[in-house]
């Protein structure tokens, strides 16, 4: 039996990517925006301190941006065309529908990386490791999120159900979570509250490695940070290949 | 091409006390239980609700089944689903096609989907839409194309692929008459070498078209048999309709109907349909005669949830 991964990565990639871009331009501009609006209001009420902090942030917004625009589009290709039930019924399974779907929502971002990375060159000074490190999260992080966007779009039964799951996950992972300033900033009892999303400890290890002294974290921290992040994606990703409701119950 | 089904035994499409429970209580399929040769086509009829498009997921590995089990050519729907879905294919009943894409890169990116290389993909693509005579919109934008036209461009993508069973939700529900009379000519050319698993709402689609005829009611298979055998299941055969608005009496052997529409219809046996019509033409009543059609037998074996529902006190025992 025919068994070319490439082409069954690819049609995902197409579909969601390649010809919506192609056909609605105005999808890039939109997604190149949306980094943006909160790094500006950091930015300039910081006066240019928390820039690195910032841009990085907005790096950790777009990758979790991917996962949300993931789960809408699978919700709307599923629910709207029906789309996911031909592919259940084809030798494309769960695994590699979200594989081809995560590359597309890469290729999707790559306009709004590359102007961020022209960005960070001008403003973030790390070290080669701590660039690798920066990656390291980003990767995650993604993982993460299109995983999360997989499992909520295979439960979703209708596109403004959809809406309301990304509105909840976008307030819980981004909102909360100290992406674009310090924790420190956070009073306290609500420092907690962030520590329940995994941008939390993302964000710490990316503002470690740009933040070039505002704020100093202990190696445990650190550590702790590595630990649950890696951790949560590992567990989400399993939920998404092997939990993920390919066929409805 | 299909070299693994040469096996001509496997080919088999086989349910056993199928049940589907949406919600506690509330059955869309009730032990549905039936036995063909997976191979022509068959078609499932029913009224809106019967639990027709449950039947085709729960067989396409969309939908789990609550209770039963179901085999295609001896693999399980949902034990083996990742075998089976190398030879079924699938057209759901709401499917449209994407409005960002042409007909053709939808049709490729199934194609891509079931894992054929980009010239394959394309070959076979483009036939398809030759086929059913939409290869002049291949490049064309979902959005700008009619709605009977995009219906098309999903089974040109089922038909484009390799699947031997193909699950065709209400095909041609949408389609004008030409184009409607066009796909029967293909899918009568596909049923070759591939089984056609289709659900209608036009019983003529099913009548010409196929091989067996499964009605479903209510979440039950309440007969299913080629045409013929259909017409055994009821006791009288032949129907005359007649076309005047003249009063005609009941027949001695056979039952006289009066549609919800008014028309009325004699059913009864050949020979007396024989009789019954030659005496009426000669005192000028204007009728029609011919074999009980689906139509008719569809409304003889639903008709009873039908007044069941409606209250409808007409007393017909055909
Ligand atoms: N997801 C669902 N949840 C709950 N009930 C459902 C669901 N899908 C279908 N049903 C119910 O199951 C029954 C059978 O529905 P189904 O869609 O299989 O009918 P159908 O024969 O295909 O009808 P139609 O001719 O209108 O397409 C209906 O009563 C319907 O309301
Ligand atoms: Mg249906």
């Amino acid at each position: 039996m025919r068994r070319n991964l490439g082409s069954r990565v690819m049609a995902s990639v197409l579909v969601n990517a390649v010809y919506t871009m192609i056909n609605y331009p105005i999808v890039l501009v939109s997604t190149i925006l949306a980094p943006f609006s909160l790094l500006i209001v950091i930015a300039f009420v910081s006066h240019g301190a928390l820039l690195p902090v910032a841009v990085g942030g907005a790096f950790i917004m777009t990758m979790i941006s991917s996962g949300t625009s993931m789960q809408q589009d699978l919700s709307h290709l599923k629910n709207d065309f029906k789309l996911q039930d031909m592919v259940v019924s084809s030798p494309t399974g769960a695994a590699v529908y979200f594989l081809g779907m995560s590359i597309s929502e890469i290729v999707y971002s790559l306009p709004v990386i590359a102007v961020l990375v022209v960005l960070a060159s001008i403003y973030v000074h790390a070290s080669a490791v701590g660039y690798l490190m920066l990656a390291a999260v980003l990767a995650i992080m993604f993982t993460f999120s299109v995983a999360l966007g997989f499992v909520l779009s295979t439960i979703s039964t209708d596109i403004v159900q959809s809406w309301a799951f990304a509105g909840i996950v976008s307030t819980v992972i981004s909102a909360l979570p100290p992406i674009y300033y310090p924790i420190t900033y956070i009073p306290m009892p609500f420092q907690y509250l962030a520590y329940l999303s995994p941008a939390t400890y993302a964000a710490e290890i990316m503002q470690e490695v740009v933040g070039a002294g505002i704020v100093i974290f202990s190696g445990t921290t650190l550590t702790i940070d590595w630990v649950v992040i890696i951790a949560v994606t590992a567990a989400m990703l399993a939920i998404a290949v092997k939990k993920a409701r390919w066929r409805d119950p | 091409m299909n070299a693994i089904y040469d096996h001509v035994g496997m080919e088999t499409l086989i349910c056993k006390g199928l049940n589907k429970e949406y919600e506690p209580g509330k059955y869309a399929l009730r032990s549905v239980s039936l036995s063909i040769p997976a191979s022509g086509i068959f078609a499932l009829i029913g009224r809106n609700g019967a639990g027709k498009t449950t039947l085709v997921r729960i067989l396409a590995t969309q939908l789990m089944p609550t209770s039963g089990s179901a085999t295609i050519d001896g693999m399980d729907v949902v034990r083996d689903a990742d075998r089976l879905r190398e030879s079924i294919a699938c057209v759901p009943q709401e499917a449209r096609l994407i409005g960002w894409l042409t007909p053709r890169q939808l049709v490729m990116s199934y194609l891509y989907w079931r894992g054929f290389g980009k010239a394959e993909a394309d070959d076979r693509g483009m036939a398809a839409l030759r086929k059913l005579g939409i290869e002049r919109f291949a490049n064309t934008l979902g959005r700008a194309l009619s709605g009977g036209i995009k219906r098309k461009v999903l089974v040109a993508a089922v038909m484009a692929s390799e699947a031997r069973v193909l699950f065709l939700d209400e095909p041609t529900t949408g389609l004008d008459p030409i184009s409607r009379a066009e796909l029967w000519g293909t899918l009568q050319k596909l049923k070759k070498d591939h089984f056609i698993f289709l659900t209608t709402h036009y019983l003529e689609e099913a009548e010409r078209l196929a091989d067996t005829i499964g009605i479903l009611d209510n979440g039950r298979l309440m007969a299913m048999g080629t045409l013929e055998e259909l017409r055994g299941m009821v006791r009288y055969p032949y129907s005359i309709k007649i076309l005047s608005k003249t009063g005609v009496e009941k027949p001695k052997h056979g039952e006289l109907i009066v549609g919800a529409d008014g028309q009325k219809q004699i059913v009864t046996t050949e020979d007396e349909a024989n009789r019954i019509s030659t005496k009426l033409i000669r005192a000028g009543v204007r009728l029609s005669m011919s074999p009980l059609s689906l139509d008719d037998i569809f409304y003889y074996v639903v008709r009873k949830p039908i007044e069941a529902g409606d209250n409808n006190d007409e007393e017909e025992s055909w």
